[in-house]
């Protein structure tokens, strides 16, 4: 039994998470999926938005502006890579001008700042590989970009350090509401809790209905395909450049990630099934012609992978977050597509402090505070390395030779709070696999020391989730068996 | 600052080249010297490649890949050759200033005289093909299934499609099949396999295994684990033909998509590399563009056969030692060779040339395509210096021609390598 059970471990439930263990309360985060951020959070662009293109009044454009401004000091504390790299959005016509000038007035009124349109002297001047043909552009200096998931990490490492308990692989299949208690039914057994809260992204309109909720909420799953780069020795692009929003999104861009490689996405296409993260030919036929007028010299020779993720787009087109209309102790945020990122931190000190007072949660005496992700012995300079490997033998010894990751690395990984399971978590935790071999060298002995760090035999190790296999006997095993026979 | 390491010579890498490369350069004398290796044994890819079929052209009989490898770990260890294992190297500068990791021996700084790359190569992944779908579990390269099966003794997979018929892809299918495993196709995006000739009818036709020539697989399935993947006809421009979809059941799939020179130290130090090689560009002595920066085995160039990996590398050991030991000769002549019609990545790509040569040097490249009863050309200034003809070139197969000294000393000008009707 908990007080407090959050259903949804993507960069939303994990920020909530963290902002509620500050408070004297059990609490419990539940997923589907493998690992945190396994939805919408691991899959997206990594920006976070400044804030101009929400519709003025919104709790998106509320929610944006506020959770950009916390990225910078929260990502200190946190460790998380983030970057100020700011933004163009580059207008091709005369039309699209126009709408550059609405955004602009947007933006303000928005609260943004810094925002001005860039003529030509000046875009070009800035971005030497954009579009001859560009017209003039709507500069955004506040923007940055962060890594989605090492944002959910790093959230719910703090989260867990005071106490939350995440428990992955189980789906929420139903839940009542009965003699104050919240029943849940789930794919791991059933769960009991006072104060039940709805982060599940994609899931979140099911379970809305399932709670009792008298709004109307209906999720329309629409999905991004994303072609992600090596790399490059220098970056085609220091902004994010995007094009003119459209009624599906904010279109297609063109951005550096904070690891140096370079995203081009996404599509956007509504589907049915909301874990079809299938990737179409279509779709990457669409996103390389779409980049090409932002940057007529895109290739995708040097593409390392490409993939796709599920926004979960309320009707309404808004963020709805509070208490859940018609249930009692029951509280939710849904619709969290983009801007979802950018506001996480801001939607989890809105909804936490709601939530405590409206259910009278008291402050615990001490927050820890939290164990920020270590630096990457990839950035490091040659002393700082000397040292690491001085420190800990085992950061001698490299696993991940295209990101430059060490067996101490992926060892500290598994170790976190909310440790790496699978391979997958591993290589999103460190990076190892990340790279341009895509885990061809390092993945069996990733495998190796999952096993030996979670005392399970390698056949048990999991790309991601609990069916997917990555080996399926022990020859010696078989070998043994007839020596015995 | 720590101290600073100084070493006549260094090599990055101990398999078949480094080790070879090593070996030559200690017989003509050099002693301070250090082999770099990775791993926590030498050997490289040999070690996995327990099939045999390795050393027919130096040895004169046929080896499994670590019974190859230990012939020239053994005598590493006689001659006493240090050989520092689990030693990765960060970092190489334009002056040959190596930065290298180790949990013995932590972080290291070495300058050296020479620097012999020979650090081999790397597979294509499955996200450089763009094949669009899902990413599940259950796809791997054809070398990290043979590393899991020959090294760890654990199956990746039950039912197989390969996609790519390189040679690691080929002998995977064999060993699948040995293993247990149902092999269901090998799928080639091109007309011809790229690899040899002896493999598909060893690894595939032996074994009933069809081979679908101008193939490619256009859909990955599966949620968790891959589930199936299609199969599609792809035309002579190499795209999808609509509607000849073919769906495997399967639960893996193996790439043997072509290999890459693993260049991200060279490019560090900025030796110049070959677009079409993608390894550096060398002369006959296999000095890259950057003075006492050598290159061979398959980070120079993909071989087909560890034979002539060993028979280069001699070379480019001998060729550092030379420099080491000041008794280089000035060049008379500085000439390039170029890829002719139907000839790829001819290397060495210089050559520096004297008057009195004694010496025969050996130009190797790929075939562009299969030529059936073709001779190749060398030619200088429209003159034909060597003509070979063969019943059969194929991509799969390096094309060697030895020029031999007195064709050597005709050289005076820039080289043409082709192919041309018999």
């Amino acid at each position: 039994m908990q007080d407090i059970i959050i259903v949804g471990a993507g960069v939303t439930g994990c920020a909530l998470a963290r902002v509620l263990s500050r408070y004297e309360a059990s609490v419990k985060v539940l997923d589907e999926g493998a690992d945190l951020a396994e939805g919408a959070s691991k899959a997206n662009s990594g920006i976070v938005h400044a804030g101009y293109d929400a519709v003025p009044g919104t709790m998106k454009a509320r929610m944006n502006v506020e959770g950009a401004r916390m990225y910078p000091e929260l990502c200190r504390e946190l460790g998380v890579p983030y970057r100020m790299n700011g933004a163009m959005v580059v207008a091709f016509s005369e039309t699209d001008r126009k709408t550059l000038e609405e955004l602009l007035e947007q933006g303000i009124r928005n609260g943004v700042h810094g925002l001005r349109i860039l003529e030509k002297d000046e875009m070009f001047a800035l971005e030497k590989q954009l579009n001859p043909e560009a017209v003039c552009a709507l500069y955004v200096p506040e923007s940055g970009i962060t890594s989605p998931y090492e944002m959910t990490f790093a959230l719910a490492d703090h989260a867990a350090v005071n106490g939350v308990v995440f428990q992955m692989n189980t789906h929420v299949r139903s839940v009542k509401y009965q003699e104050g208690l919240w029943h849940l039914e789930t794919s791991q057994g059933p769960e009991t809790c006072r104060i039940l809260v709805n982060c599940s992204g994609g899931d979140s309109g099911r379970l809305h209905g399932e709670m009792g909720g008298t709004r109307e909420v209906e999720i329309i799953h629409r999905r991004g395909q994303y072609y992600l780069l090596d790399r490059p020795e220098v970056l085609p692009f220091d902004h994010t450049m995007f094009q003119c929003p459209t009624v599906m999104g904010k279109g297609v861009l063109v951005a550096p990630t904070v690891h140096g490689n370079v995203l081009l996405g996404p599509t956007a296409e509504d589907i049915d099934d909301r874990l079809n993260t299938e990737t179409t030919q279509e779709g990457l036929d669409r996103i390389l012609k779409a980049c090409r007028l932002t940057w007529p010299g895109v290739q995708v020779r040097t593409a390392v992978t490409n993939f796709s993720g599920i926004r979960a787009h309320e009707k309404q087109g808004d963020f709805i977050i509070g208490p859940v209309d018609g249930a009692e102790h029951a509280w939710e945020a849904v619709g969290m597509e983009s801007p979802g990122l950018s506001a996480a931190p801001a939607v989890g000190e809105y909804l936490g402090a709601m939530l405590a007072e409206a259910e009278g949660l008291t402050k615990k005496a001490e927050w820890k505070k939290p164990i920020p992700l270590p630096r990457p012995f990839h950035e490091m300079s040659t002393e700082e390395r000397r040292e690491a490997v001085e420190k800990d033998p085992l950061n001698g010894r490299l696993i991940c030779r295209c990101e430059v990751v060490t067996e101490a690395e992926i060892r500290a990984a598994i170790r976190r709070p909310v440790g790496a399971t699978t391979v997958d978590g591993v290589k999103r935790r460190t990076r190892a696999g990340m790279g341009r071999c895509q885990g061809g060298f390092c993945s069996p002995r990733v495998v190796e020391i999952l096993s030996e760090e979670l005392g399970v035999p390698m056949t048990d190790i999991r790309k991601d989730s609990p069916d997917s296999w990555l080996l399926c006997g022990d020859i010696r095993e078989a070998l043994k068996g007839e020596a015995r026979a | 600052m720590s101290e600073i390491l100084h070493k006549q010579l260094v090599i990055i890498g101990g398999g078949p080249a480094g080790l070879a490369a090593a070996i030559a350069a200690w017989e003509d004398g050099i002693r301070n010297m250090v082999v770099l290796e990775r791993e926590d044994t030498a050997g490289g890819i040999l070690r996995q490649c327990i099939h045999n079929g390795f050393g027919l052209h130096r040895f004169g009989e046929e080896l499994t890949g670590p019974e190859y490898a230990q012939r020239d770990i053994d005598r590493a260890a006689e001659l006493g050759i240090p050989v520092q294992c689990s030693t990765t190297v960060l970092s190489l500068s334009r002056e040959r200033q190596i930065t290298c990791i180790s949990p013995e021996f932590g972080l290291q700084v070495i300058e050296a005289e020479a620097v012999i790359l020979a650090m081999g190569c790397r597979e294509r992944p499955r996200g450089a093909l763009g094949t669009p779908g899902t990413r599940c579990a259950g796809i791997y390269t054809a070398g990290t299934a043979q590393k899991f099966v020959n090294l760890e003794g654990l199956m990746p997979g039950k039912r197989v499609v390969i996609l790519g018929s390189g040679d690691i892809g080929l002998i995977m299918a064999r060993r699948m099949t040995l293993q247990g495993a149902k092999v269901l196709a090998c799928v080639e995006l091109m007309p011809y396999s790229s690899g040899l000739n002896r493999n598909i009818v060893q690894c595939l036709q032996d074994y009933d295994i069809p081979l679908y020539l101008s193939h490619t697989v256009t859909r990955i399935e599966g949620r968790d684990r891959l589930t199936g993947v299609e199969v599609s006809q792809v035309g002579p421009d190499r795209k999808v033909i609509p509607g000849t979809q073919m769906h495997f059941d399967c639960d893996t799939l193996l790439l043997s998509v072509g290999l890459i020179p693993e260049n991200e130290l060279s490019r560090g130090a900025g030796v110049e590399l070959s677009p079409v090689t993608s390894g550096a560009e060398v002369d006959d002595s296999f000095e890259t563009s950057i003075p006492g920066i050598y290159a061979c085995g398959n980070v120079l160039h993909v071989h087909d056969l560890v034979d002539y990996v060993s028979e280069e590398s001699f070379r480019a050991g001998h060729a550092a030692a030379r420099r080491i030991q000041g008794s280089q000769r000035k060049e008379d002549l500085t000439v390039k060779v170029r890829d002719g019609s139907g000839v790829r990545g001819t290397v060495p790509q210089i050559l520096k040339l004297r008057k009195d040569s004694e010496e025969s040097v050996r130009l190797m490249f790929r075939p562009a395509a299969v030529y059936k009863n073709m001779a190749c050309v060398v030619e200088c200034g429209g003159e034909v210096l060597m003509r070979k003809r063969a019943m059969i070139f194929t991509p799969g197969e390096m094309a060697v021609m030895d020029l031999k000294p007195d064709m050597v000393r005709k050289i005076n000008g820039d080289l043409l390598v082709r192919m041309e009707e018999a």
